[in-house]
């Protein structure tokens, strides 16, 4: 999937991170978190794997986490990609490339 | 995936907005019987898409133990409703509360959207289960025929607030303005051999007024409410939950029924009361409740 435009997705809230994506070339990844010693490098697996089955290959990534789960880490870093391309609306390809 | 059971017991159903992370990583923890991971009214319009890859991730990451996992779509008459089923049925929600119903037709066409889903997703079909919320008069007026319009319908709820709004009133704490809804909405329930829950009771402050809203729709014959703060989980149940003596009661009830029809008697009294058949049901609804909640481990 190419990265068309900047997109953000979720929030600074606790247990919440905010995502944003901007065109780039290759991957670049920047990641800011409270708890980034213990974290850092399972956010980064995390945040690469979503890239990954989504075919992102180039992009700048800025994660900003308020301690959030994995989970809600991959939801955001998809929602983010989705809606660069202006196609998170409809027709997401849940339990595929979404997973 | 385990089957959801259509007559479960649902004391307790906890809107959630399923946007929130800190909300929906553990809301198993405060005990309700239901969760209902909200896409619609606690969603923003520019958020909806956001919710869902978040509903999505919850619904599969998250374990609810035996809380029961709803999603409330937004309405058929918005843009959203369609990508909402297909995320809740690829998620593996146990059922769908579709908002502003008002006729039989309008579960039929989420139904149809839901039994699409399941096949593109492979989940089995019949699975996914659908409630109503009744918004309005003429969804009020409809009550009956949207009880009866699936298969799939486990339960309709009142949502009072849009339907204080059409009714051109507001809240009162003696229930008035929407004892018709209520009582029409617990009729239909029935005659349709389905459940039926209250509307959401939405001063956090006033528990005492809680308290009381909670009794009168027990004594309506609610099976449950709809709840907005962890805060109101302990007096629903505690409302809906038979006490060791009601247990013991409907004990000896069913038991003198069973006796006394082996001997041919049909009526009689049990605790100085005059029984018949007709009592046996209600000793046993009150049986199945004490067992769903963990209170009662006998065989009847």
């Amino acid at each position: 999937m190419k990265i068309k435009q900047t997109a953000v997705a979720g929030t600074l809230e606790s247990s919440d991170v905010m995502v944003t994506v901007e065109p780039g070339s290759g991957l670049e990844l920047s990641i800011s978190s409270s708890v980034i010693n213990q974290y850092g490098r399972a956010i980064r697996a995390s945040v690469l794997d979503v890239l990954e089955r989504l075919e992102v290959q180039d992009a700048r990534v800025t994660i900003v986490d308020r301690g959030a789960l994995d989970c809600t880490l991959r939801a955001r870093v998809e929602c983010a990609v989705f809606r660069s391309g202006e196609i998170s609306d409809k027709n997401i390809p849940w339990g595929g490339a979404v997973q | 995936m385990k089957k959801p059971d259509k007559n479960r017991l649902r004391r307790t159903m906890m809107f959630l907005s399923a946007q929130k992370p800190s909300l929906i990583k553990d809301a198993y923890i405060y005990g309700s019987d239901s969760v209902i991971l909200d896409l619609e009214d606690a969603v923003s319009e520019n958020q909806k898409d956001s919710a869902r890859f978040s509903l999505y991730h919850a619904l599969k990451s998250v374990d609810y133990g035996d809380t029961e996992r709803l999603v409330r779509i937004n309405g058929l008459d918005t843009p959203h409703w369609q990508e909402d089923v297909r995320v809740c049925v690829a998620g593996g929600a146990d059922g769908i509360r579709i908002a502003k119903c008002e006729s039989a037709r309008d579960v039929q066409i989420v139904e149809e959207a839901v039994a699409a889903a399941e096949k593109e997703f492979g989940v089995e079909e019949g699975r996914t289960l659908l409630m109503a919320a009744l918004e309005s008069p003429l969804g009020i007026i409809n009550a009956l025929e949207i009880c009866k319009a699936s298969p799939r319908m486990f339960g309709i709820a009142l949502s009072g607030g849009d339907y204080r709004r059409c009714l051109h009133t507001k809240y009162y704490p003696s229930g008035n303005e929407l004892f018709v809804a209520r009582g029409n909405i617990v009729i239909a329930a029935r005659a349709a051999g389905i459940q039926c829950f209250d509307t959401v009771f939405t001063d956090f402050n006033d528990m005492e007024g809680f308290r009381r809203e909670t009794m009168l729709i027990k004594e309506m014959g609610f099976d449950g409410k709809s709840i907005v703060t962890p805060k109101q989980i302990a007096i629903v149940h505690e409302i809906f939950t038979p006490t060791a003596r009601e247990i013991a009661e409907a004990e000896r009830v069913v038991l003198a029924i069973r006796e006394n029809a082996k001997k041919g008697i049909g009526i009689f009294k049990v605790d100085g009361k005059m029984l018949d058949v007709a009592f046996v049901e209600g000793a046993e609804r009150t049986l199945a409740l004490a067992r769903a909640a963990g209170l009662y481990k006998g065989d009847l």
